[in-house]
């Protein structure tokens, strides 16, 4: 569905700062996949969400959806189709907004310009949908967002997300900045929807026991390159001692200075 | 006294909405501002001059904003100016192209011509006394284009521009383009500041291109008036209430500086240093209830 080819992304090209963060990758995603990255800081697994997202260009390679090239196609248009949730709760949705409005906002179906969509037959479908959140949010539709938590906000995130079927969503590390918790809740969540409604995803994850846990195929990525690419029942037997031997066995060097990647 | 405070106050109430549309809306800090709203009044007065319907002339006054502020946008979006930087240069060509309007003038009166003002005296005249002629045009006029604005803000593009000067990413998320949402907002706000303009110029009896001289600063001021007397609030209704308020108690503050200043010296120059300096005190007042606020909210929550 996703097929990226031959892809580098160079920051600070001909410069003392030049940096490699992307070295020809090659990928394809498969509708359906259900995709966990894990890698150390600097991989490059933030700069692979986005190239595909359309934030930053390819500096050589293409980029192509269902056979169409979108090599440059930008972010906001790319958003129709492909949506991605941040580490940061706040980013996906406006704090100074109800609920309801910003519902009404993420929704994006039937966007009419100078009419109101937000009619008491929408809020009632809203609260409905909410009701599968389990937080109590369906009584608090009137509320400013600045009085919910980060783990409801990024919850609700995932909600409109998930209601707008989307043909690819990307998790950037969405569960990193909550407490415990309600990181377990709206990791629950995601692998509930994407369940529910067949969604190819990505999920980037600094837990290795959830990149082994969720999904159908698990991406190692290191100094800008993919190194391992595994999915199917290969996938389903891994454990975290294997990940490690693995990586061992092909970078001949260890996980040292990054505790992050091995924590719990 | 009362009626030319609440007069003015609601004349440059309209200017008001619009500055608070891109500064608190929008979170675009718009200094267009200056040069459209003394557009507003060249194109009114010409229109005029022209012999053209009144209400047409104001039309063309408010399509000029708006292409004003297009055009501070498309600097903006396209050039990727920053946004004080893009208002400053529209603001600057406005200046030539408003003396070019005027005729190459920098002021030119309508002192015997017929206005809009003057037609509507005409026809209440008799109805209601004299002196609350031009009130109640100007609470209609001013209670109409907020109401409007409020309606706006209801409507499916209109919640998209106010989340995106919450959050722009947000916004791309959704797959709408960030820079054609800021193109209106801006041609909305300008447009309206340069109806304020229009208005201002038959109310004073001329257009000049000095008219938008520090403007956005009596807009700045008037907004945050407003917002610091009434409590915080995210209904558009109340915010553009405050809006209008906020406008009508900053030109009572002027009036009085205008009219009583003498008493401690004061001269009609001093009134920028006035406009200044009432910023900062409020910056500092809400500043410090913030403060309070939020070690209020921290005892709540323990």
């Amino acid at each position: 569905m996703i097929v990226i080819k031959n892809v580098s992304v160079t920051f600070n090209q001909g410069t003392v700062n030049e940096n490699q963060a992307l070295r020809d990758i090659n990928l394809n995603v498969r509708e359906g996949d259900f995709i966990t990255i894990i890698g150390s800081n600097g991989a490059g697994k933030s700069t692979l969400f986005n190239l595909i997202a359309g934030t930053i260009p390819p500096t050589i390679g293409t980029i192509h959806a269902n056979g169409r090239n979108i090599t440059r196609e930008p972010e906001y248009k790319r958003a129709r189709y492909i949506r991605r949730i941040f580490q940061n709760p706040l980013l996906g949705t406006a704090s100074n907004m109800s609920l309801e409005d910003n519902m009404m906002i993420t929704y994006r179906k039937g966007f009419k310009w100078l009419k109101r969509s937000l009619t008491s037959k929408m809020k009632e479908y809203f609260r409905t949908e909410l009701l599968q959140l389990k937080m109590g949010l369906e009584h608090r539709m009137k509320e400013n967002l600045v009085m919910f938590s980060g783990g409801q906000r990024q919850a609700l995130t995932l909600l409109m997300m998930v209601l707008s079927k989307p043909a690819l969503i990307m998790l950037d590390e969405h569960t990193a900045a909550l407490d415990p918790k309600n990181a377990e809740i709206v990791l629950e969540l995601t692998d509930k929807f994407i369940k529910e409604y067949k969604l190819t995803s990505m999920m980037i994850t600094h837990n290795m026991n959830h990149a082994i846990e969720y999904g159908n195929r698990l991406l190692m990525m290191d100094q800008g390159e993919i190194i391992f690419d595994v999915s199917g029942d290969e996938k389903k037997e891994l454990t975290v001692e294997k990940l490690i031997e693995k990586f061992h066995e092909l970078r001949h060097h260890g996980f040292e200075n990054d505790r992050a990647l091995l924590a719990e | 006294m009362i009626e030319g405070i609440l007069v003015e106050g609601l004349i440059y109430g309209i200017m008001v909405l619009g500055v608070f549309i891109t500064f608190r809306v929008l979170d675009f800090p718009d200094l267009t501002v200056d040069g459209s709203f003394p557009l507003g009044a060249a194109l009114m007065v010409q229109g005029l001059l022209l012999g053209m319907n009144g209400w047409l002339a104001l039309l063309i006054a408010f399509i000029g904003g708006v292409l004003a502020g297009v055009v501070t946008a498309l600097i903006h979006n396209h050039l990727k100016v920053p946004n004080l930087l893009a208002g400053i240069l529209t603001m600057t060509m406005l200046y030539s192209i408003n003396i070019r309007i005027l005729g190459n003038r920098a002021n030119v009166p309508v002192l015997d011509q017929d206005t809009l003002l003057t037609d509507v005296s005409n026809r209440l005249s008799g109805i209601i006394p004299d002196e609350y002629i031009l009130l109640l045009f100007f609470i209609v006029v001013a209670i109409t284009i907020k109401l409007l604005i409020d309606l706006f803000f209801r409507t499916d593009l209109g919640m998209t521009i106010g989340a995106m000067g919450n959050n722009e990413q947000m916004i791309i998320s959704q797959g709408i383009n960030p820079k054609t949402l800021k193109t209106i907002g801006l041609g909305l706000s300008n447009g309206l500041v340069a109806v304020s303009g229009a208005f201002a110029a038959q109310y004073l009896g001329f257009a000049d291109v000095g008219l938008g001289q520090g403007i956005i600063i009596s807009g700045l001021a008037s907004v945050m008036i407003g917002e610091f007397l009434i409590m915080k609030s995210n209904r558009i209704g109340v915010l553009t209430f405050c809006a209008l308020a906020g406008s009508v108690l900053f030109h009572a503050v002027m009036y009085l500086g205008r009219y009583y200043g003498y008493i401690i010296k004061m001269t009609p120059s001093d009134l920028n240093l006035i406009k200044g300096l009432l910023i900062i005190i409020l910056l500092i007042l809400t500043q410090s209830r913030k403060l309070k606020m939020a070690a209020f909210r921290v005892r709540v929550v323990k």
